[in-house]
């Protein structure tokens, strides 16, 4: 362990917490002690060291191009001189405000936010990441204080329009939907693209709810149906932090930029243009064989540096989707969790969390519990909304509308501002935030009725 | 507030009920305060535990090759380099190459097919003991008569999607085809996925695949999984590509090679 010739990128895999990705990969430290003097030295690296030394090089990876011209180096200053240790002892102060962190964002790279945050414990990542303050505009304003979003996930496993407009109903009644209501299709046709985003559409119109919808599909498939004169409100992408793993999504910065204008071109937000919607997930670019030796923690913050390019109006990190080779258990999807929330914070990201687990991963819904709650605190800005908390067509275990409603109610949340009142005029929540029994004579019931008439 | 014989309201009901003949969600399942009630807590970790247990069931791969050599179709019996289930399930590199052995007898077969068809047990056997069989007798007749060649069908235990490129490399085939078992879900633990790529090759990656999902009962139907396949197959050999550069544009009833319906629907019907 010679550590004085020790590759920034060697420090940051040996330092970060156990998890199966980095096994997987073989950068992972080989033993406990092993891992916490990576992290004593780590410690001791002067922030601006991450300038220099890039984890993927300049020349080959157009993420970490992006990340070194658009680092803004005087938003950087005050804290040029720390090293991560006391960059990280700095951001626990009380001086370090919501205001100073915004200041702060564009100048913090993703490296040195993954660096710092293999540093502190869970009541470090959650305690800097509460006091970050990041709002987004759609048709609704999303992050602002004392509020919790949430998606409104109502897939189907053969995209019956009826099947999700069941679900869609139940998750408003439940006071869901703020984030977006977002499908995840079956088929990635454009016909069957446009037909469930013209009945969401039909849904928000029809019903005057201030959100937005959005059908995850590739970029290139919303590109085609905003040409086809769609009714496309967000553009979805699933983004890693390498050149290499956006390839395998089919992606690029510039094939990301024309989605970003396409989508801006039609102008349907009402109270901003914030409309691209992001997922990553730690071990993709792994997965993708395009990890340069990179831990997965460290190449997803890198993936934020892409999202915050586009201005998003939403990212999360689907944290236990991608199974148990990246993340085994409970404990390590927990911790994922929280460093995701924490360095997209950091980044000045609207950062949620898909808090969730696979059946072929060791955890369950105690873990599932314990990471919303802890994301709660946290500040975390959405999560997902499925019926039961059993998505249905992805098969896997997501948070539930219940799940969102206990966060809300435990914490004294609230709905976005617009969504909220529209939520209370529409009877199914009262001022203070507590649902309200749902009367037989409520017009939300006739909600699938208006999708059969459609 | 009377007598102690007055049962307090405990879970409130959702008044939306009907609408669960619409879906299979977890739909109007009431609330206690605003949790969960607990009979749907242990319902979900009822269903669980099953599909726990469903990740962990091993494949009947002779049991599956004897019914496919009796209908008349190949097959090789292969499986990748992972020790057991367990490597399996955090070594999805192991997953994705073939046992020394397996590349062996994969050798031994004639090359240069248009298409190889792989079964995996990926991480639900249960999925291919349900649906791969007729799916395979209905994609073998229509491939049959739309002139194609096909491979003997691999049958690979302890797969991953990415198996089928070693195995259409191997075989030099022009396209790949893989029916794997999906992560299973809590309602679906019997969902099947079918893969195709392109010029299959060690190293190829997401973005060179199409994906038909959920082929199960109550999701997509075998026959219009098979549909949907032959127009994929059709384009893939049309454009010389598979994957994000291949849009799924089929139109509804479409008829793959200008087949007859009964070329896809007919084997399914075997007995």
């Amino acid at each position: 362990m010679s550590g004085a010739h020790r590759t920034l990128k060697e420090l940051l895999a040996k330092a970060s917490p156990l998890r199966s990705g980095d096994v997987l990969a073989g950068v992972a430290a080989a033993t406990e002690e092993e891992r916490v003097l990576a992290q004593m030295e780590l410690a001791g690296v002067p922030l601006e060291r991450f300038l220099e030394e890039h984890v993927v090089p300049y020349e080959e990876d157009e993420v970490t191009r992006l990340i070194i011209d658009t680092h803004d180096r005087d938003a950087f200053a005050p804290v040029r001189g720390l090293t991560v240790g006391e960059f990280r002892d700095w951001l626990l102060t009380d001086v370090v405000d919501g205001e100073v962190l915004t200041r702060l964002a564009p100048g913090v790279t993703p490296e040195m936010a993954a660096a710092v945050s293999k540093l502190m414990r869970l009541q470090d990542l959650v305690l800097v990441a509460s006091k970050c303050r990041v709002t987004t505009r759609f048709r609704n304003t999303i992050g602002l204080p004392g509020t919790f979003s949430v998606r409104l996930q109502p897939n189907h496993p053969t995209d019956d329009l009826l099947g999700i407009a069941a679900s869609t109903l139940d998750g408003l009644c439940y006071g869901c939907g703020d984030a977006v209501i977002g499908v995840n299709p079956a088929t990635d046709s454009l016909d069957n693209i446009r037909r469930i985003l013209d009945m969401l559409d039909g849904l928000i119109s029809r019903y005057a709810i201030p959100t937005q919808s959005c059908v995850l599909t590739h970029v290139t498939t919303t590109m085609e149906a905003v040409e086809a004169g769609a009714p496309v409100d967000l553009c979805f992408q699933s983004i890693a932090g390498t050149q290499g793993a956006n390839a395998s999504f089919g992606v690029s910065l510039s094939l990301l930029q024309e989605a970003l204008e396409a989508t801006r071109s039609l102008s349907r937000g009402t109270m901003g243009d914030n409309v691209m919607y992001f997922e990553t997930g730690q071990g993709s670019a792994l997965s993708a064989g395009a990890h340069h030796g990179v831990d997965q923690q460290t190449l997803e913050a890198r993936a934020y540096a892409v999202a915050r390019r586009f201005e998003p109006l939403l990212v999360n990190t689907v944290v236990g989707f991608i199974g148990p080779e990246y993340l085994l258990n409970g404990k390590q999807i927990t911790r994922a969790g929280l460093e995701d929330h924490f360095c997209g914070k950091l980044l000045g990201l609207p950062m949620g969390v898909d808090v969730c687990y696979t059946n072929h991963a060791e955890a369950d819904q105690d873990d599932m519990d314990a990471l919303l709650t802890l994301l709660g605190a946290a500040g975390c800005t959405f999560v997902m909304g499925v019926p039961g908390a059993d998505d249905i067509m992805l098969n896997y275990q997501s948070t539930s509308f219940h799940d969102a409603a206990y966060l809300r109610r435990l914490l004294g949340r609230k709905p976005a501002p617009e969504f909220a009142a529209w939520l209370e005029s529409s009877g199914v929540m009262d001022g203070n935030g507590r649902l309200l029994p749902i009367e037989t004579s409520n017009r939300l019931l006739g909600l699938p009725g208006a999708v059969r008439g459609a | 507030m009377s007598g102690r014989n007055e049962v307090p309201v405990t879970v409130s009901q959702d008044p939306w009920a009907e609408l669960r003949r619409f879906t299979a969600a977890r739909i109007a399942v009431g609330r206690s305060g605003s949790s969960l009630p607990l009979a749907e807590s242990l319902a979900f970790r009822l269903d669980h535990a099953r599909a726990r247990d469903a990740v962990h069931a091993p494949f009947r791969r002779a049991d599956l090759a004897e019914r496919l050599r009796t209908a008349g179709i190949a097959c090789a019996e292969l499986e990748s380099c992972v020790a057991d289930r367990g490597e399996f399930l955090t070594r999805p590199d192991k997953g994705r190459r073939l046992s020394e052995r397996s590349v062996n007898a994969l050798q031994g077969l004639e090359k240069g097919c248009d298409i190889c068809v792989v079964v995996g047990d990926g991480l639900s056997a249960r999925a291919i003991h349900e649906n791969a069989e007729a799916f395979i007798l209905s994609c073998a007749s229509m491939f049959g008569q739309a002139g194609l060649t096909v491979s003997p069908v691999c049958l690979v235990e302890n797969a991953r999607v990415a198996v089928a490129d070693e195995i259409g490399e191997i075989l030099r085939a022009r396209l790949s085809v893989i029916l794997i078992g999906e992560r299973p879900g809590l309602s679906s633990p019997n969902s099947m996925g079918v893969y195709l790529t392109m010029n299959p090759r060690v190293g190829a990656t997401d973005e060179a695949r199409n994906c038909i999902s959920n082929v199960r009962e109550g999701g997509l139907s075998i026959t219009e999984g098979v549909r949907k396949l032959g127009y994929l197959v059709e384009e893939a050999f049309r454009l010389g590509l598979s994957g994000v550069g291949l849009k799924d544009r089929m139109a509804e009833g479409y008829l793959p090679f200008g087949l007859p319906e009964s070329a896809i629907t007919g084997a399914a019907r075997k007995d």
